[in-house]
């Protein structure tokens, strides 16, 4: 499992989710992405892209005005 | 055996088109969603920068009509293409900036290709006959069938029998008999079909979900194609034309002046494109410049600025201003009086 890191600061939703799902598609099965985000609506949309397209949401954490989304990629 | 037939529906975050993709899977189709983003759609962006419209829901409808449908849902990007729809509609605009029916022909268009290259049979929309004045009438119809090259597997569930047989009908893929005969504005057979599908809860815009159906954009984003003499926009010129108070003092620039704390956190974030001023002595907001200012114009600036702070009554007020080059000035001015500030300022 390898971890990678989205930098979606900035964008306003969905650019973000749309940004996220570019990602994963290029990511194997298992592995995990974390999506930075400024956007507050990200914290709703991209937890429920993952429920829609079967990811795994593992937790969600605000620093510095920043949050942090963390997922694990699905099964296709 | 026969295999199991896709089917991929436009999911804007509406009643219709959920209810156009959940007729199909009651017939046993595997139907996947997909959400085109041209940069003007409504969702999501504003009501996560102002304060105002924090209190509603914070969701994306087209996602939230997934979950509904227990269906995948692929959000595809399509802003720098759509750009051609926006600046050269082969069919015109509607009341405002708004090519509609150009807009539809493209979706399809793009929804035609998707189901190519992931093997799909054919695709939903959720139309209906005589719904929206600009694109949804029996005469564009066709049109629309032809023009994106969809042709006869473009199927619209809530309207099918009102229109010739597609493809997936002829060839029984689907039961026309199960397909709807809607038409007209009326919501009252859509509320009717929603509540026997149990769907109690769904999004019901009024404008349509796209900012150029607006008459307060679409006029700001025309004063921006005249200022600059040419019709082109870039994805973060369109994203500020949602974003504060845009006034325009003089033909060669316009200030975007943030409203709240959202609003000027969102600013923020283009400072570096753009000259910017605040003020130091007084509360107030961020302000960008758009276009070329000589320094006589940045005076004007400031004092407006100053205006639009909690100064706006003070004797003087400083406003530090920032310019590409990095350099910084402060002004001390006295605010604009509201008076001073003609109408026709205001885009």
């Amino acid at each position: 499992m390898t971890s990678h890191r989205l930098d979606a600061r900035r964008m306003l939703c969905p650019l973000p989710v749309i940004r996220t799902q570019d990602r994963v598609a290029q990511l194997p099965a298992g592995d995990c992405l974390t999506v930075c985000c400024t956007d507050p609506g990200a914290v709703h949309d991209i937890p429920a892209w993952c429920r829609v397209n079967g990811h795994e949401l593992l937790d969600i954490q605000h620093e510095n005005g920043e949050i942090l989304i963390r997922l694990r990629v699905g099964e296709e | 055996m026969t295999n199991k037939r896709k089917a991929v529906a436009l999911i804007s975050g509406g009643l219709d088109s959920l209810l156009a993709a959940r007729v199909i899977q009651e017939q046993g189709i595997h139907v996947e969603g997909i959400n085109f983003y041209t940069g003007f759609c409504v969702e999501g962006h504003t009501h996560a920068i102002r304060k105002k419209d924090r209190a509603r829901p914070k969701r994306n409808n087209a996602l939230w009509s997934a979950e509904q449908l227990g269906i995948k849902l692929h959000i595809v990007d399509i802003i720098e293409e759509y750009k051609d729809i926006v600046i050269n509609p082969k069919h015109g605009y509607g009341a405002n900036l708004n090519p509609c029916l150009d807009c539809k022909i493209f979706m399809v268009h793009k929804a035609r290709e998707w189901i190519d290259s992931h093997d799909f049979d054919f695709i939903i929309t959720g139309e209906v006959i005589g719904q929206r004045p600009k694109s949804q009438r029996k005469d564009t119809m066709p049109v629309i069938a032809q023009e994106s090259g969809a042709d006869d597997l473009l199927l619209r569930p809530l309207c099918a029998r009102n229109l010739p047989p597609t493809r997936p009908e002829r060839e029984g893929w689907v039961d026309r008999e199960q397909l709807f005969g809607f038409e007209g504005r009326t919501r009252k057979p859509q509320m009717a079909l929603a509540n026997t599908f149990g769907f109690e809860e769904y999004a019901q815009p009024a404008g349509g979900c796209c900012f150029l159906t607006d008459q307060t954009y679409s006029r700001k984003l025309a004063d921006l194609w005249k200022a600059r003499g040419e019709r082109r926009y870039e994805l973060d010129d369109i994203m500020l034309l949602k974003v504060g108070r845009h006034l325009r003092p003089h033909p060669d620039f316009k200030m975007i002046i943030g409203r709240e704390d959202g609003e000027n956190k969102f600013l923020e974030g283009y400072r570096k494109q753009y000259v910017h001023l605040f003020t130091t002595t007084h509360r107030g907001p961020l302000v960008l410049i758009d276009g070329e200012v000589n320094d006589e114009g940045l005076e004007l600036a400031a004092r407006i600025t100053a205006r639009f702070s909690q100064g706006r009554d003070a004797e003087l007020v400083d406003v530090e201003v920032h310019t590409l080059d990095g350099e910084q000035q402060v002004f001390r001015v006295r605010p604009i009086a509201g008076a001073a500030i003609p109408g026709g300022w205001y885009l």
